[in-house]
């Protein structure tokens, strides 16, 4: 297991070193450098630029800006806002909440709901229900999230009364039921694709654990069917899920993004979308590190939860 | 094989195996006629119509669909929404599907070279694919489309960018179990180039996952300048897009909602039929079935 930890951990870093080159080289694409901002500004002359590029060290070699900047961020220093000033980690932090709720939310409506369609086809394989369920998928998964979006707000909001149209809690409101009101449309509405997906996956799973030995062992000494099904075909189908829920992780945070812009949901995605807005560079690369940070280190659990659970894995 | 392996015994191509599961797997034939009819519509319907797409008429705002020669009702600015749609089909599709090009001869490079090569050069290639899908896609398409002038060629590259991973992962993997077969071995024993082996000899053996791959990028690619467009960084407008054309919808979803419902539904269409076809050909080309 420790063999297996150091290797996993390590194999992590390097990835974010890669990770961090390919932020910074696009970072280093902008035309004009994080001073292009100022540039528009009438106030600023020539030489104040040549000068504050002078002071940032701009104009030193790509690879020693790289190490600098590489340096500060593992100190924690991840730059300032150019908007407001304030420091881009707290930034983050304030918007976190928001993405949490938003993301966990719709995860486990996902894996609910995905789970049970994914057994329920792998069971009555070939059935009307698999059939639909295939093609569904399909299509669930050809929608974009943000005209899915719209279309709930048209139905729900506009045309059926039920829901809010957007934002997190009603200003002066704010109880746990309020913000529960305000969750339901958007979590559905970022959860399909992934149900979709789920229950692809778990349909996969589940046929591939219901083929095995001991199955057919079990079925053998009598268990009945219920019992087979609950206890040992779906705890050996969600073990490759694990992995799956730390692969996904990019496609939730794309799709919280596009989420988040619809029903003016006050986390990450937003934040990302007003920050390029004022081309706050420091704020949209902090983001960009941040989610990758993010996914790689979900990734890195569900490989070790994994493995914890698997005894093949960690020892093979 | 794979379809080339194949259609060595049938006299002629349509007769292969692969093409009749093909035409056996009905939502794929689904998919091939919607994507068909779809960009035959695109095609030729803006000559069809009587409205420009960028025909502005103040007099004619927000008429709802089936008015006049209105057949799908006009936009904020009295511009027709068919014709609109229809051009915007073009850029939208043209787009996804140059993208889909791009990245497929990105990803087959790069993992051809990785596969083939292997050692530190395949290491270093394959761990930079790993890093690329560390990123939610969408965050680094829109910092590339705001840093970088978002013409439609602009775009295709931004996309491609993006959307390279896969396909080099799929040939990777293919080219590294081909590299010590018999057919290879003697090729090398032929005195034959590298490059030579790699891209005539090894890379078509690939070419059935790598077919599979194109078309369900086909479907991503759309959906992501979709996202992109929609949130104003992609398309500009003038020039429509399926995604553009819903910028900016929100605010009228109550008083027009057929300017948000018309573009979207297209979109799903569009890239449900590339989702139908990529199903249908892995089935096809006994690809396996390791994703959706």
């Amino acid at each position: 297991m420790r063999g297996f930890l150091l290797n996993r951990l390590s194999q992590s870093l390097a990835l974010l070193v890669i990770v961090s080159i390919i932020g910074f080289t696009i970072l280093s694409l902008i035309p004009g450098g994080p001073l292009s901002q100022f540039a528009r500004d009438p106030g600023m002359t020539q030489q104040d630029i040549e000068r504050l590029a002078e002071q940032l060290g701009l104009n030193r070699p790509l690879w020693i800006q790289y190490f600098d900047w590489a340096w500060r961020l593992v100190q924690g220093d991840w730059g300032r806002s150019l908007r407001d000033g304030t420091y881009v980690l707290s930034v983050i932090g304030r918007h976190l909440f928001a993405t949490f709720l938003l993301m966990g939310t719709s995860t486990v409506i996902a894996i609910a709901i995905g789970t049970w369609i994914g057994i329920r086809g792998a069971t009555h394989r070939y059935s009307l229900f698999d059939y639909l369920a295939t093609i569904g998928a399909m299509v669930a998964l050809s929608i974009p999230t943000f005209w899915f979006g719209l279309v709930g707000i048209y139905v729900f909001t506009l045309k059926l009364g039920w829901v809010p149209a957007g934002n997190m809690y009603t200003i002066g409101d704010g109880s746990v039921l309020d913000y529960l009101h305000h969750l339901i449309l958007p979590s559905v509405v970022l959860s399909l694709v992934h149900v979709a997906i789920w229950s692809r996956y778990m349909r996969t799973a589940t046929l591939d654990a219901i083929s095995q030995d001991f199955v057919k062992t079990a079925r053998a000494k009598g268990v009945s069917e219920r019992r087979i099904l609950l206890k040992h075909v779906v705890g050996n189908a969600l073990l490759p899920m694990i992995t799956l829920a730390g692969v996904q992780l990019p496609s939730i945070l794309t799709g919280a993004l596009v989420t988040e812009t619809v029903f003016t949901w006050p986390g990450m995605g937003r934040l990302f979308l007003d920050s390029l807005g004022y081309s706050d560079y420091p704020v949209v690369m902090g983001l960009l590190m941040f989610s990758a940070i993010l996914v790689i280190l979900g990734n890195l659990i569900a490989d070790i939860v994994v493995a914890i659970v698997d005894p093949r894995i960690r020892l093979g | 094989m794979t379809a080339l392996a194949v259609s060595a015994a049938p006299s002629r191509w349509w007769h292969s195996r692969a093409v009749l599961r093909f035409i056996n797997h009905r939502l794929a034939l689904l998919g091939l006629a919607m994507i068909t009819l779809l960009t035959l519509a695109c095609v030729l319907g803006p000559y069809l119509l009587p409205y420009d797409s960028l025909y502005i008429d103040l007099r004619a705002r927000f008429a709802p669909p089936m008015t006049g020669h209105h057949y799908l009702g006009t936009d904020p600015l009295g511009r027709d929404l068919a014709a609109r749609l229809l051009m915007a089909g073009r850029i939208s599709l043209l787009v996804g599907f140059s993208a889909m090009l791009l990245s497929i001869v990105i990803g087959a490079l790069v993992g051809v070279i990785a596969g083939y090569r292997g050692g530190w050069i395949g290491a270093v290639l394959m761990r930079t694919v790993d890093g690329f899908l560390s990123f939610p896609s969408i965050f680094l398409v829109l910092a590339l489309a705001a840093a970088l002038r978002p013409s439609p060629i602009m775009i295709t590259i931004i996309i491609a960018i993006t959307k390279w991973m896969e396909v080099a992962r799929i040939v990777e993997a293919e080219v590294r179990s081909l590299r010590e077969r018999e057919f290879v071995q003697a090729g090398r024993m032929l005195g034959l180039s590298g490059t030579h082996i790699m891209f005539r000899e090894i890379l078509p053996n690939a070419m059935g996952p790598i077919i599979v791959a194109a078309s369900l990028t086909v479907a991503r690619a759309i959906l992501l300048e979709a996202y992109i467009s929609f949130l104003g960084y992609g398309i500009q407008p003038p020039l429509p897009s399926w995604g553009n054309m819903l910028n900016g919808a929100q605010q009228y979803l109550a008083s027009a909602p057929w300017l948000a419902i018309i573009p979207g539904a297209a979109i799903t269409i569009a890239v449900t039929s590339f989702n139908f076809i990529g199903d249908g050909l892995r089935d096809a080309l006994d690809v396996r079935d390791d994703h959706i």
